[in-house]
């Protein structure tokens, strides 16, 4: 995949975590105030004190029977650049219907198995620590996704990606190019082996880190089930700081999303092993037996 | 109910623009083969502004109504409708499809294309549909469009083109904003404060 990065699609995006979007549209909605007369610059601690208030609104609003939130907000006014970008009005419930209740299948053709290792994209080895995320990809109801698309990406050992709007002085490794593939087997399994990524830093206030993370798109067996996310790795001290981890205001459902270290996985001589389970959410339609039994693409001949 | 609670999403970030995009990812069909319609429109943010950092998925049965279970949509073969596209937007924040009008998949039913959103600055995936504009008999009976009130029903019906295609604009807040839709039923998906 490497060799056919699309260096037209590279250089053609204009996409840069800026804030010239990302300006409050009053500073009413934000708990702090900002002063009217000189821009000021924000820090960490306007963003944290920020965070903290949503974190013990939910928290008192827990003690008032509220339910317990498992998604991400989508109006997070501390990632600024949500501010404009969540819809107001709830989301309409609505039942899902026909192509809803099935998903596009992919298999072979679309996936090399060799585009599950990322270290070996290039002429040479990735500089960093080779690590081996691995886990499985399962419904709501704990049944297997079974030959199903999961497609990763991620900045290199430095903190850098290699998008050209990302400005970060760290530098491009030519041996990483950090975009992988697979599709899940029998048993909703897939496994990757990589770089841990660095964190790095971005414009969403001053001295704005991101915690080292790989970012996940995932199919399920319904297009309900469509998810992209981001799988972080344990004991980051980034975590309390990111407005981004602190979108999903509950604790229990931010761990969903960080990797275990497992040293089972962990292969001798060379790389460290991380272990990280996705749960889609559950199907709606009733399946087939064939279905039941994983037989969606055709990893299964 | 479902036993496992599901994982949370996030936010697709600014750089998927290396990984997600992949060779004629928004040409379910060849351009100019026979019955492709383009189907395009723009995103917008809550100022009126085009975003110039989303990337949609469309999902739709094919011209007869029918399911397709193809692999293929990642490598196409230039002959097989896999059902399945997508498109990043560009600077201006317009996306663009080559695809075919859906057929209803039951007789009587609506047509839709089902959507997915990403974008920067956009905490999770946003569901929508695509309706075509004919058959309004259709559409009076669907049981989505009835729920809706008519402001926000317009939201999710394209436009015909003079050539024949499809425009659809998403608007992901303020005036005209396009109806997003949840399927778990749980009212905390995406709970907006």
């Amino acid at each position: 995949m490497p060799e056919d990065v699309n260096l037209a699609t590279y250089n053609a995006d204009a996409l840069t975590e800026d804030l010239s979007d990302a300006v409050p549209a009053e500073s009413g909605t934000a708990p702090q105030a900002v002063p009217a007369e000189a821009p000021r610059v924000e820090t960490q601690q306007d963003l944290s004190a920020e965070i903290k208030a949503l974190g013990d609104a939910y928290a008192r609003a827990l003690k008032d029977g509220a339910p317990k939130e498992t998604q991400p907000r989508l109006d997070f006014a501390p990632y600024r650049s949500s501010i404009l970008r969540h819809p107001t009005k709830s989301l309409h419930h609505a039942d899902p219907e026909t192509i809803e209740l099935h998903s596009p299948a992919f298999g072979h053709q679309d996936v090399h198995a060799l585009e599950a290792d990322l270290t070996i994209q290039h002429n040479g080895e990735p500089q960093g620590e080779r690590i081996i995320v691995a886990g499985r990809v399962l419904d709501g109801d704990g049944r297997p996704v079974a030959g199903q698309l999961v497609e990763i990406w991620q900045a290199n050992s430095s903190g850098r990606y290699i998008h050209k709007r990302d400005q970060h002085p760290a530098p491009l490794d030519p041996n990483f190019t950090g975009v992988g593939r697979c599709i899940t087997g029998p048993d909703g399994s897939y496994r990757f082996t990589t770089i841990k990524p660095g964190a790095y830093p971005w414009k969403n206030h001053l001295n704005a880190w991101r915690p080292a993370h790989i970012h996940f798109s995932l199919f399920g067996t319904e297009f309900t089930q469509r998810i992209v996310t981001q799988m972080y790795f344990p004991g980051d001290q980034l975590f309390p700081l990111d407005p981004i981890y602190q979108s999903i205001v509950d604790q229990d459902a931010r761990d969903r999303l960080v990797a275990s270290y497992d040293h089972d996985l962990t292969e001798p001589e060379w790389a460290l092993g991380y272990n990280w389970d996705i749960v889609l959410t559950g199907c709606k339609r009733t399946w087939t037996e064939n279905e039941a039994l994983g037989a969606e693409g055709d990893d299964h001949e | 109910m479902s036993k496992l609670t599901a994982t949370p999403g996030q936010t697709v970030g600014p750089f998927y623009g290396y990984a997600l995009p992949y060779d004629k990812d928004r040409e379910l069909l060849a351009p100019g083969s026979p019955g492709s319609i383009r189907l395009q429109g723009t995103v917008y943010d809550g100022a009126g502004h085009p975003i110039p950092d989303a990337i949609l998925e469309i999902w739709q049965p094919d011209a007869e109504g029918d399911i397709v279970r193809r692999t293929g949509s990642l490598v196409r073969d230039a002959y097989t409708f896999t059902g399945f596209g997508r498109s990043a937007v560009g600077n201006t924040g317009v996306y663009t499809f080559t695809t075919v009008n859906p057929g209803p998949t039951e007789p009587g039913a609506a047509a839709f294309i089902s959507v997915a959103v990403f974008a920067r600055g956009l905490m999770n995936r946003l569901f929508t549909r695509i309706y075509l504009p004919e058959n309004e008999e259709a559409l009076a009976k669907d049981p989505l469009l009835s729920s809706l009130d008519p402001e926000r029903r317009k939201t999710l019906i394209a436009r015909r083109d003079a050539d024949g295609g499809l425009t659809w604009d998403i608007r992901l807040q303020g005036e005209g904003e396009t109806v997003f839709l949840d399927f778990e039923g749980t009212g905390t998906e995406g709970a907006s404060q």
